[in-house]
């Protein structure tokens, strides 16, 4: 029984079919198929995607609800074209027991927007010292099987030797936030001409690089996966290009804000720019979106981090580190890939879908658009062209306001529920 | 000359702009070797020293200027005040917006702080940054140039020179170092030329935007560059603990200012310092007393050029 359809969308490939739903699957993609006295969605002109997996998200709930909540979050995800995101677990109290893994699920179940796919971290509070209850959280409801300390590096080898070699009893994959601490002791932005001139604290991209070369030789002596968070600059391109090539299990993400802005906004002191790690150089962004093309980096991941105004709307040095993402990601993506007529809209459903969900072991996302799967979808207006403004987060650190970007999402399903309709968010989610 | 707002960076100043800020700091050094030295121009406007960094010198340079132009001076230091509080940047402008301030020099840790505070819309005055982190200090940069400006054409014959084809050396902790920062750009836009000497860990690791040639001898740099002005930075001894350099003996043996190097100078050169001297460190006590010695200058030269900053963001709007 069909309960919805879409007509005529347009599918990654370039062909044009109607997909029809029933209640959580979709039970069938061809052409002409009977409407059936079910709810239409005209998607004449709109591409159909996988709907996006988010593999990096700060929803700050519990903790922070005073920036976003996992409703807020998730309806701002919801609003992106995400049917998935995966909650960090840099919570208060930090994500690293089953008990907080599971309360994070349940509130994202509550919300009905998306799957809330809880991150856990490496080790107890964040503090780089002894690993938290992995395999508690790997078998808890929450099913955990990406582990981050994001927001800090797990710096000491040791630990994470041991942090790649345990996940594997649960192929489990630790995601690694890259940054040497001691080479970034006070760091404000990225190191080079701009931050001479502006006098704020340099951050070298061998920070980032070291560790990546640390961890992908880690991998490779344990024969573990790894994968590296927010990649920013030409040189860990080149670390993992070399990675991949002899085989290392490797994969990397790389978010919208380094795919598209460059360290010369920080100029403007303004401290909506300021981000972990810092946006880099233009050579940097043309070599992360080389590598997005080409399948070096695997994923767009948004590193999606709400603040509250106090905290930004302050000078550089006292502001936090971060930015919003979810709602721009599909955009930016285009804009790299279809826009450019460098690449296509079938690896932007691999680089925002497919790839995350695959890396997070999510079985139910990242399907392709076929009779059987989930049904997980967003329908994108690429002929769109929309200025950015307010979202639908609960913070307003965007640092894309005023830019001119294209794409829209018109309609997002997330198992079988309209989460956005004509490009509303639904007022309530699917429970 | 196009309207000036605030001074924030060496880089807000056209040549024409800079030149005649220093031509009215020739006017204002006149009054301020008068007797009575005093002038009503800023009467009834009123200007906060916002200081959340110590800084007693820069702090009277600028009240002095302030109640030599008649204006009414408040002095707000974050110390013992609802800043170290954890009052922020924000509603501190705001407090002083509401009570009308005119002007608010600011000296700032942070990076950025005046900018920010200009550009926030937190408050209406003008400006001027007295230090920001380890960014800028305009009007340090402007009172060196007063003074070399002075000492090469002369007092009284200096009106509407720039300092073009002087050489100007700038040794020492230049990557933490804002006065460096705003040398470098007033220099080159008055026509001079800037040579930095310092450690290679004390220079920014990019300075392609830095328009200045770096040499790691000094010796070397004095002979090849046969300076018209050297300026000797102050070391902080905290970047002895980070490595930055291996001990203040090594440091004042490779890079500071002594009887050997003052020697070597060509007759006349200016030997420069902001302050405060390490006196032993950075340079010898023999260097900062020397004829070639312009410390003591740069201070009253401060007074003028700041009474000649604030006259000419204040008093033009009046126009």
């Amino acid at each position: 029984m069909t309960s919805l359809i879409i007509k005529n969308a347009t599918l990654p490939n370039g062909s044009v079919a109607d997909i029809a739903i029933d209640g959580e699957t979709i039970a069938a993609v061809g052409t002409n198929l009977a409407t059936d006295g079910a709810t239409v969605i005209d998607a004449t002109g709109l591409v159909a995607l996988p709907g996006f997996v988010d593999l990096h998200t700060h929803l700050r709930e519990p903790g922070f609800e005073g920036s976003e909540t996992v409703l807020t979050g998730s309806r701002s995800a919801a609003a992106g074209g995400f049917t998935a995101v995966h909650a960090m677990a840099n919570t208060s109290p930090v994500q690293d027991t089953a008990g907080v893994v599971e309360q994070v699920k349940a509130l994202g179940e509550a919300a009905g927007f998306v799957d809330v796919v809880p991150v856990g971290a490496v080790t107890v509070g964040l503090e780089g010292k002894q690993l938290a209850e992995l395999g508690a959280m790997a078998n808890s409801r929450a099913q955990v099987r990406v582990f981050s300390d994001d927001g800090k590096c797990v710096h000491d080898p040791v630990l994470m030797r041991r942090a790649l070699e345990y996940v594997k009893a649960f192929d489990g994959v630790v995601a690694q936030h890259a940054q040497e601490p001691r080479l970034t002791e006070g760091a404000q932005m990225n190191e080079g001409r701009v931050s001479a001139e502006l006098g704020l604290t340099g951050w070298p991209a061998v920070a980032e690089e070291s560790i990546i070369a640390r961890d992908v030789l880690l991998a490779e002596h344990v024969g573990s996966r790894v994968h590296i968070c927010h990649l920013s600059t030409a040189g860990s391109v080149e670390i993992v290009r070399w990675a991949k090539a002899k085989g290392i299990a490797v994969t990397a993400e790389v978010t919208p804000h380094h795919l598209l802005l460059t360290d010369e906004l920080a100029r403007s002191y303004d401290a909506v720019y300021k981000v972990n790690p810092p946006l880099r150089t233009q050579e940097d962004v043309l070599a992360l979106r080389e590598a997005l093309i080409d399948g070096t980096i695997d994923i767009i991941a948004t590193d999606h981090a709400p603040h509250p105004t106090e905290s930004k709307d302050c000078e550089w040095q006292a502001a936090a580190f971060g930015m919003l993402g979810l709602e721009i990601a599909a955009s930016v993506a285009q804009e790299v890939l279809v826009e450019s007529g460098r690449s296509n809209w079938q690896r932007l459903a691999e680089v925002l879908s497919l790839n995350p969900a695959k890396i997070g072991r999510l079985s139910e996302q990242g399907q392709e658009i076929a009779a059987g799967a989930v049904a997980n979808i967003a329908l994108i207006d690429p002929a769109a062209k929309r200025e950015i403004a307010d979202t639908q987060s609960k913070s307003k650190n965007n640092p894309y306001r005023g830019l001119n970007l294209p794409g829209a999402v018109v309609h997002t399903i997330y198992r079988g529920y309209p989460t956005v309709a004509s490009g509303t968010v639904a007022e309530k989610g699917r429970n | 000359m196009s309207q000036l707002k605030h001074l924030l960076s060496a880089a807000d100043l056209s040549r024409e702009a800079a030149i005649g800020i220093l031509d009215v700091a020739e006017e204002m050094a006149g009054v301020n070797a008068r007797a009575i030295k005093k002038l009503p121009t800023l009467q009834g406007k009123t200007v906060v020293n916002l200081f959340f960094e110590d800084s007693t010198r820069t702090r009277i340079s600028f009240e002095l200027a302030e109640k030599r132009l008649s204006a009414d001076v408040i002095n707000f230091a974050a110390k013992g005040s609802s800043v170290s509080k954890g009052e922020s940047l924000k509603d501190t402008a705001q407090t002083l917006e509401a009570m009308g301030a005119d002007a608010v020099v600011i000296r700032h840790g942070a990076s950025g702080a005046a900018q920010k505070l200009a550009q926030s819309g937190w408050i209406d005055g003008a400006i001027i940054n007295a230090g920001d982190g380890t960014h800028e200090h305009p009007t340090q940069a402007l009172l060196d140039a007063f003074t070399i400006r002075r000492r090469t054409h002369g007092a009284g014959s200096s009106a509407g020179k720039g300092l073009d084809g002087l050489r100007v050396v700038i040794v020492g902790d230049v990557l933490h170092s804002r006065v460096a920062r705003s040398n470098a750009i007033l220099l080159n836009t008055l026509g001079a030329q800037v040579h930095f000497v310092a450690p290679p860990t004390l220079v920014p690791a990019n300075p392609a935007g830095i328009q200045a040639k770096i040499h790691y001898d000094f010796d070397a740099a004095l002979a090849e560059v046969k300076p018209d002005a050297v300026m000797m930075l102050r070391i902080q001894s905290e970047r002895m603990n980070a490595s930055y350099f291996p001990s203040e003996r090594e440091y004042s043996r490779v890079w500071g200012m002594d009887s050997q190097r003052l020697a070597a100078l060509k007759p006349g050169a200016l030997l420069m310092h902001p302050g405060p001297m390490n006196r032993g460190l950075e340079i010898t006590a023999e260097a900062a007393d020397s004829p070639n010695s312009t410390v003591l200058e740069q201070v009253s030269n401060g007074v003028s050029v700041r009474m000649a900053v604030l006259y000419t963001l204040m008093a033009t709007e009046r126009n």
